[in-house]
């Protein structure tokens, strides 16, 4: 009898974690379903492609205007200025930490690095609008510093702890026997981080570099607290802009439920989601090829 | 025969091990000398303290007098990538880069600002034996070489930097036989021009290719001396435990 409550407890487990597995499925797959089920409701008063190419959003106008351009181009830059500072410096830092930090330093950098990424994101907001900002607006001499630079450097310092940690653990996977076989030949240590390493962790690098472009274009909070929120066309750097995601933040609370407007920021959602699963499958794919290529 | 490089009252560490115990050794220009003992003897940590691998290593502490020639291998003001290009290196494990045929030969003298026109990689194939073999795929990717033509481009990058002394870290334990034999008959032609150090397993390799041979047991050299000789007459009870096969 012993022997068949074992057994049949063996089966009930089998099922309870099925049961998680299919669960977690089931709820991603019905966020999927609402989104796209509730953007096609906004699709039969719009047209997709007014959508993605109007250079106007007022939904709240005389005449409602959903044209996403700006809000997308808003996210592009941001994003895009994120990267620009992040990438050489968090592929910078993972170099150090990998090649040149001692063992007590590495210890310490590490952590803190990691600790980075707990760090809430109301808090860098935070930071932004009484750090950052009115550091650029006097250096930049402007009126304030809410603008798509100032979500940018707070985008960046939060992609950092990601692209830094993946990056590192890239390069210091590269077989020691590069590393020797460069030396052997008299090549120096910059020499070979430059021409062997960063070549050889070239895909764990790229797949780093996705992983935090990801991570700043869904960021939400920062964004809306530091950027300003003007949903204009941006001409630069320097201009206010509203993201996607602090469009639908702001947004969502004061709009009156199942109209036109309700529907738009599910759509708005829906194309947020498509780049950031761009994002990430590339990231994926290149951390893929990155463990292929390293299993030889 | 005059000494190209020599170690004496050499002591390695790594951390609270002693690896190599005074080690007094040297090696005649233009010959082979082999290094043989079991697996843990210290051959390649010595084979390794030649060309300054252990700076890589933080914890390893080096005692003792090393020289190429009258080249002090330690000194501070040498740096260590002159050193490298001076004494080559061949390891275990075929590594060439995960580039092009062509490149991994070019990158060694590229780093080194040295001529590395198609000429100069064309003479470092012929004399590695390989020309003949890729001739017309010099941009494959290199790892997709056999394992005995990656020793051998690894030979051929080793050689293209004209060093005076190569060092082999038992080269062909990966190979099959008619691979080594090839590497063999390689390594025999290169000594008119280099100076060869290998560690070896394979007694048989020993006797085919060395001049000299150097047993060590648990990080002393206990016996030396023409391989011919050392083979017939062991003086030491271990070295000629060793070669018959009782331990190791």
């Amino acid at each position: 009898m012993k022997y068949k409550a074992r057994l049949s407890l063996d089966v009930v487990f089998k099922y309870i974690f099925k049961a998680t597995g299919f669960l977690v499925l089931a709820l991603l797959g019905g966020i999927l379903a609402m989104l796209i089920y509730n953007s096609f409701s906004f699709f039969l008063d719009v047209k997709p492609l007014d959508f993605i190419t109007g250079m106007e959003w007022n939904p709240t106008g005389k005449v409602p205007k959903y044209g996403m351009l700006p809000l997308i181009i808003s996210t592009t830059i941001v994003t895009f200025g994120a990267m620009i500072i992040a990438i050489p410096l968090g592929i910078g830092t993972a170099a150090f930490i990998a090649e040149y930090a001692s063992p007590r330093l590495k210890n310490i950098l590490k952590p803190t690095i990691e600790m980075l990424a707990a760090i809430p994101s109301v808090v860098i907001g935070f930071l932004g609008i009484v750090v950052v900002s009115p550091g650029i607006a006097s250096l930049a001499d402007l009126s304030n510093g809410l603008n798509a630079l100032n979500g940018a450097i707070l985008l960046a310092v939060m992609a950092l702890p990601t692209i830094i940690t993946v990056a590192e653990d890239a390069i210091h996977a590269v077989p020691k026997t590069y590393k020797e076989a460069s030396y052997g030949v008299g090549a120096t240590k910059w020499q070979t981080l430059l021409n062997v390493v960063i070549p050889a962790a070239a895909p764990g690098i790229i797949a780093a570099v996705m992983l935090g472009v990801g991570r700043a274009i869904g960021e939400t909070m920062t964004v809306l607290m530091a950027t300003g929120n003007a949903s204009i066309l941006p001409s630069s750097m320097f201009d206010s802009v509203k993201t996607m995601t602090a469009t639908i933040a702001i947004e969502m609370g004061e709009v009156p439920y199942q109209t036109t407007h309700y529907f738009a920021l599910y759509a708005i959602a829906t194309v947020l989601f498509i780049m950031t699963l761009g994002a990430n499958l590339l990231g994926e794919y290149f951390i893929n090829r990155f463990r292929k290529y390293h299993a030889q | 025969m005059k000494t190209k490089l020599f170690a004496e009252n050499l002591n390695i560490s790594f951390g609270a091990k002693q690896v190599l115990n005074n080690i007094n050794v040297n090696f005649a220009e233009n010959q082979i000398t082999a290094l043989i003992g079991p697996s843990g003897c210290g051959k390649s940590t010595l084979l390794r303290s030649f060309n300054r691998m252990h700076d890589l290593s933080p914890d390893a502490k080096i005692d003792g007098r090393l020289q190429l020639e009258e080249l002090d291998l330690y000194s501070k003001t040498v740096p260590v990538t002159e050193i490298r290009k001076r004494i080559g290196m061949v390891f275990q494990k075929a590594n060439p880069f995960p580039k092009s045929i062509y490149e991994n030969i070019a990158y060694g003298l590229k780093i080194n600002n040295l001529p590395h026109d198609k000429a100069v990689i064309e003479k470092a194939l012929r004399e590695a034996f390989l020309w003949e073999e890729v001739k017309n795929d010099l941009k494959m990717p290199a790892t997709r070489l056999s394992g005995g033509q990656q020793q051998r481009l690894c030979i051929a990058r080793a050689v293209a930097l004209r060093p005076e002394v190569i060092l082999m870290d038992e080269p062909c334990s990966a190979l099959d036989p008619v691979s080594t034999l090839k590497i063999e008959d390689l390594i025999t032609h290169l000594k008119e021009k280099y100076t060869i150090v290998i560690v070896t397993h394979n007694m048989q390799q020993a006797q085919r290719i060395a001049d000299k041979t150097v047993f060590m047991y648990l990080g002393e050299v206990k016996e030396e001396g023409p391989t011919a000789q050392l083979f017939r007459n062991p003086v030491n009870e271990m070295t000629a435990n060793y070669i018959n096969g009782h331990f190791g």
